[in-house]
């Protein structure tokens, strides 16, 4: 499959910036693309294998880069702008399939008392209330709000169940990020995000962020609990069939509890994206 | 007690599995494995010198090495002594042998885990290759001992051998190593996963 527009113009994370210290052309893999990365003097560069040098931009605690020259603008966090707000930054982790299925398994409330239980949900609460799907235009992303569901121990700093309140955003379509009531301070949310780096249509690396009010856990501690999470959606997520995402409707068919993937799926259709999608008569 | 620990280690999971059997009260100090590099951390390594976890720090001595650390506190807090059956050298000697073997399980079954997890640079196929030869011998003996009337690795009771090999063999298809083929050592896990204070770690598909 060739690389879509909508993918290309993409900027993509491809590393934290303590992981390029001192790189001497270190191989980064992006879109099916040998890519390096240097540091000179502190500053980092990246060139593909023709030696073409890259843009980059150094956000979020990471290095970004894209294969295009008129890339379309990075989404903004201004909560990385506040105060008093804790950046860990779990380092990548391999997935043998498709970035877009990791989007769409973030966004999936259904799956937190099975894959995650006791922790992120109990088995006595599966259901999911409905929530409201709608589409930011001007800024081309969406949002799902008003997503409740009990969590016996919602992150490191919760002291026992509650109804956590959710939001998630999709601003890219290789990254997702969800805000969640801060356990221990009011009307404030904390983000827990994605920056996922296709490697090949069906593989990915995913480089994982928390920014949260915590008084009370170690970094290695909000690290353990993220790294926790994010192996037990890897299993599931390697045992999925197809690697690619199918947005074929004959394929696989989503129910009301899948709000916000229907309109990942349909986002991604609008936008004409191609590059890892599974095609329907691949599937024989 | 304190356990210097990661939360993705298996070599770390075989002593929160043991401190757990034994009900043991202890403290965990969280190491920063990955991405962090703490373990080559020049503070750590005046903790271990070989910059490797688990670490265990007990009456103000620390202990490293994932099986020296079962051998240590099943000696000395295992009141059964069935976990490292002292009083039997004959299933002892069998234990020990199979604490060997779960260091082989590590260098293969685990790297070929660090390669796809983690991005670790190494040949994972030969990584993969190992892994499966050694799962053969493993799933044949365990085959065996089902013969004989026995669930273990060394006899009638889970011992240290077990929980030393369970990780990694558990753990081994983040690391692209299909459990299929051994039928045994899958019978092996079911029972493990049933074992009294058991508890999971990601990672672990459960055969049923």
């Amino acid at each position: 499959m060739t690389l879509d527009t909508f993918t290309r113009s993409q900027w993509y994370a491809i590393g934290r910036l303590p992981d390029f210290d001192g790189a001497e052309a270190k191989p980064v893999r992006l879109l099916s693309q040998d890519l390096t990365v240097s540091d000179k003097a502190g500053v980092l560069s990246v060139n593909d294998a023709d030696g073409r040098s890259l843009l980059t931009q150094i956000r979020y605690g990471h290095l970004w880069t894209t294969l295009s020259d008129t890339p379309r603008p990075l989404y903004d966090m201004p909560e990385f702008d506040e105060p008093d707000r804790r950046l860990v930054t779990a380092g990548g982790v391999g997935v043998r399939c498709s970035g877009l299925r990791c989007v769409e398994n973030f966004l999936d409330m259904a799956h937190f008392p099975f894959v995650h239980t006791d922790i992120l949900g109990v088995e006595e609460h599966p259901s999911v209330e409905s929530y409201d799907v709608s589409m930011d235009a001007e800024k081309d992303e969406i949002w799902a709000t008003k997503c409740k569901f009990f969590q016996p121990m919602a992150s490191a700093a919760a002291s026992g169940g509650q109804i956590t309140e959710y939001k998630y955003r999709v601003p890219h379509p290789y990254s997702t990020i969800l805000y969640k009531t801060c356990p221990i301070r009011d009307n404030v949310w904390d983000l827990v995000g994605l920056f996922i780096q296709p490697v090949e249509e069906d593989e990915c690396i995913v480089h994982s962020f928390i920014l949260v009010f915590d008084d009370e856990n170690t970094d290695t501690g909000l690290l353990h609990f993220q790294q926790n999470i994010f192996l037990q959606d890897r299993m599931i997520l390697e045992n999925q069939v197809p690697r690619k995402l199918p947005l074929d409707p004959r394929w696989e068919l989503p129910t009301r509890a899948d709000a916000s993937s229907i309109a990942y799926r349909r986002w991604l259709k609008a936008n004409e994206l191609q590059w890892g999608v599974a095609l329907f008569n691949e599937a024989a | 007690m304190k356990l210097y620990d990661y939360v993705l280690s298996g070599n770390c999971y075989k002593i929160r599995l043991l401190l757990d059997f034994l009900e043991l009260s202890h403290e965990k100090r969280a190491v920063d494995f990955f991405p962090g590099r703490e373990h080559k951390s020049d503070e750590f390594l005046q903790i271990n010198p070989l910059g490797q976890i688990p670490v265990l720090e007990d009456d103000g001595a620390y202990i490293r090495d994932a099986q020296a650390i079962l051998v240590y506190l099943a000696s000395r807090y295992d009141p059964t002594a069935t976990w490292w059956p002292v009083n039997d050298p004959s299933e002892l000697g069998r234990v020990a042998q199979w604490l060997a073997f779960a260091d082989s399980i590590t260098s293969t079954a685990s790297a070929a885990r660090l390669h796809d997890v983690l991005g670790y640079d190494l040949d994972v196929a030969q990584a993969r290759a190992g892994a499966h030869r050694l799962f053969r011998i493993l799933d044949d003996h365990l085959a065996n001992q089902e013969l004989q009337g026995f669930n273990w690795i060394a006899g009638s009771n889970p011992t240290v051998a077990d929980i030393a090999c369970f990780p990694y063999v558990a753990l081994a298809g983040d690391g692209g190593i299909e459990l299929f083929y051994y039928p045994a050592i899958q019978r092996w896990i079911r029972r493990f996963v049933n074992l009294p204070r058991f508890k999971l770690m990601p990672g672990i598909n459960i055969f049923d």
